[in-house]
């Protein structure tokens, strides 16, 4: 096949270009190699630390039977030599095929379809009530500087990052579960409910569009806890983050002139401060929530959430490859796809950025 | 350290960096003498099991009947030096590789740099997961699998001070006067770099013994029957109904790791803005 000229010149073009779209376009490229590149650091650190597949996934009779090991290692393709297994996996992960988990012995794709949305629901709801609170804290703290309310918040969020999360989860329980019963316990309905027919996997949301309001309410009720203790975490980290950025943004001129037109302190700090504070926390927000995501291991562990956490843990001790690749692209996924938006958001709203790059 | 912390914004006049050491005191204090302020032999096991906390059990007693109280006080021995042990580590492994990518900048450092940002679109805990459990369920295999994954923060640090500190005359000049690339980096860059290490580090300390604990937590680190706080909140948890089985050891987790905070934050306000700058991005 001849070469296209004038294809390749605009492709260099757009890779050259400073504008809107050739930026969007570099982000993107770079971001699908960040993923290849990902899957090149776990294969060669799983490689090179020593452990068995085979061992952690086949009982110990079947260990000791040659002919077992050998079906086993043909099957997900561990008789070839490493180089050979890791350009089937890239030549497979480029048309979005993740492989068969060893662990479950099911396509992974499948897999995370089912324990993804378990996840997204529970971090979903924790990142929104903590950007919330986090807003509302970190300003007061910030506007309240050095005074009691500032002290206070400032410990209490920093208490926030430092709670062992498997820990809060677990008292989170034994009070909200075992004394006090306004938790219905672990898992994400009552044993033997009918889950909603599956639409996002979110279960509060299929349950909506099925028009299902008992499922809705006891879907809630389950994930309402798991939630909230993954949300602490966040909270803290928001808080501190609000506060640092709304002084930063308190020490502006506009803000003194602001005041000086004798504008309420109210509106002042609304329209001149958080507006321009939003950015930057939705910003940590979005980092934060693929972080949720990942701390959702210790605390879907304690509730028995049958999520990406669980998915990921079973994948590590089984030393299930595909899987661990798994979960770790949908969380660098999200991780990758957040900073981009942030990245596209601050290049729509800040000209002085445009304008440096040029 | 004391001129360039200042006197005006010592550490010693922030009241929460004071909480802070007297934690961190007492948990060392805790660890050395163990075996003098405990009651009980933290392994000693009789048939009796689960009594609650009283005159003769402070904290209590777990399943197979161990003093919670001792046991705690055991734990400082295990998550404190290792916890430690793992931020000098990483910080190590970050500054060698964030020093070469600074110093030589070029491809060395396009690869590196690149190399760090896939670290940091990883999840740490499942990379960390998946190292401790290939390395085998030990705590010194889980000290290796999340410094594995904790190094980057450290290597973007150095290679920002150093790209900084490379504009400044006295490295041209000692490069003009025939200084190896090594000598440059190790005489004339490393006083430039201790100051905010060692303050990324403290304020690391924290978070390492968590994701230590969590891993231990989970059975990929500190095995029973040692006296691990993480893995003891694991038996809380299998018998949530005994609150005291579980409650004290996390208490133990979050008066250190607060502690480590509140001194951290008051090193880093402590240090010049440029460098807390730094810090922070």
């Amino acid at each position: 096949m001849k070469p296209v000229p004038a294809k390749v010149s605009v492709f260099r073009k757009i890779l050259r270009g400073t504008g809107f779209f050739p930026f969007i376009v570099k982000r993107v490229l770079t971001s699908i190699l960040l993923i290849f590149g990902m899957t090149f650091i776990a294969f060669s650190i799983t490689q090179l630390v020593p452990g068995d597949p085979v061992a952690a996934n086949l009982g110990q009779s079947a260990y000791s039977d040659p002919e077992i090991v050998a079906a086993f290692e043909k099957e997900f393709g561990l008789d070839q030599p490493v180089p050979v297994q890791y350009l089937r996996y890239i030549q497979k992960l480029s048309q979005g095929n993740l492989g068969i988990s060893l662990s479950s012995k099911r396509p992974v794709n499948e897999d995370l379809k089912e324990y993804f949305p378990a996840t997204l629901e529970i971090a979903l709801i924790a990142v929104v009530i903590a950007m919330i609170l986090g807003l509302v804290l970190g300003t007061l703290s910030a506007v309240t500087r050095d005074r009691l309310p500032d002290q206070i918040i400032r410990v209490v969020s920093l208490t926030g990052v430092s709670m062992p999360t498997f820990w809060t989860a677990l008292v989170f329980f034994y009070v909200f579960f075992f004394l006090l019963g306004w938790s219905p316990g672990t898992g994400r309905l009552d044993p033997g409910a009918e889950p909603p027919p599956q639409v996002t996997g979110m279960f509060t949301i299929d349950a909506l569009i099925n028009g299902d309001f008992a499922t809705f309410r006891q879907a809630f009720s389950y994930l309402l806890l798991p939630a909230i203790v993954l949300a602490i975490y966040a909270l803290g980290v928001l808080t501190r983050f609000t506060r640092a950025s709304v002084l930063e943004i308190l020490g502006n001129d506009y803000v003194r002139t602001a005041r000086a037109k004798g504008l309420p302190e109210f509106t002042v700090i609304r329209r001149h401060v958080l507006r321009p504070a939003l950015l930057a926390i939705i910003t940590v927000a979005g980092v934060s929530f693929a972080s949720l995501m990942a701390g959702s291991v210790l605390v879907e562990n304690v509730f028995s959430w049958p999520g990406l956490g669980q998915y990921a843990y079973r994948a590590a001790v089984g030393l299930d490859l595909p899987g661990i690749m798994g979960v770790s692209m949908v969380v660098a996924t999200v991780y990758i796809t957040m900073n981009l938006i942030v990245d596209i958001l601050y290049r729509v709203i800040d000209p002085q950025l445009r304008k440096a790059e040029q | 350290m004391a001129s360039r912390f200042g006197n005006s914004n010592s550490i010693w006049r922030q009241p929460l960096a004071v909480v802070g050491i007297v934690i961190i005191s007492f948990w060392v204090f805790a660890a050395i003498f163990a075996p003098l302020i405990s009651p009980y032999d933290p392994l000693a096991q009789d048939s009796d099991k689960f009594l609650t906390p009283g005159a003769l059990h402070w904290m209590g007693t777990d399943e197979l009947n161990r003093d919670i109280f001792s046991r705690v006080i055991y734990g400082a021995r295990i998550s404190l030096p290792y916890s430690i042990l793992l931020v000098v580590l990483s910080a190590l492994l970050g500054s060698i590789i964030g020093g070469i990518s600074g110093y030589f900048g070029g491809r060395i450092d396009a690869i590196i740099m690149r190399l760090t940002d896939m670290f940091f679109a990883f999840p740490a805990i499942v990379l960390a997961m998946a190292v401790a459990a290939a390395l085998g369920p030990e705590i010194r295999n889980a000290v290796i699998a999340i410094t594995i994954v904790s190094w980057p923060v450290y290597a973007r640090l150095v290679r920002g001070l150093i790209l900084n500190a490379k504009q400044n005359d006295y490295v041209t000049a000692s490069s003009l006067l025939g200084s190896s690339s090594l000598r440059t980096l190790v005489v004339d860059l490393r006083p430039n770099l201790a100051g905010p290490v060692f303050v990324l580090a403290s304020l690391e300390v924290g978070n390492a013994l968590l994701l230590l604990s969590g891993l231990s937590f989970l059975g990929l680190g500190a095995q029973p029957p040692a006296a691990e706080w993480g893995s003891m909140v694991s038996m809380g948890a299998v018998n949530f109904d005994r609150w005291w089985v579980g409650l004290f050891p996390g208490l133990a987790i979050l008066s250190a790791v607060l502690a480590f905070n509140f001194i951290g934050d008051a090193l880093r306000d402590a240090l010049d803005p440029r460098t807390a700058k730094a810090l922070r991005d």
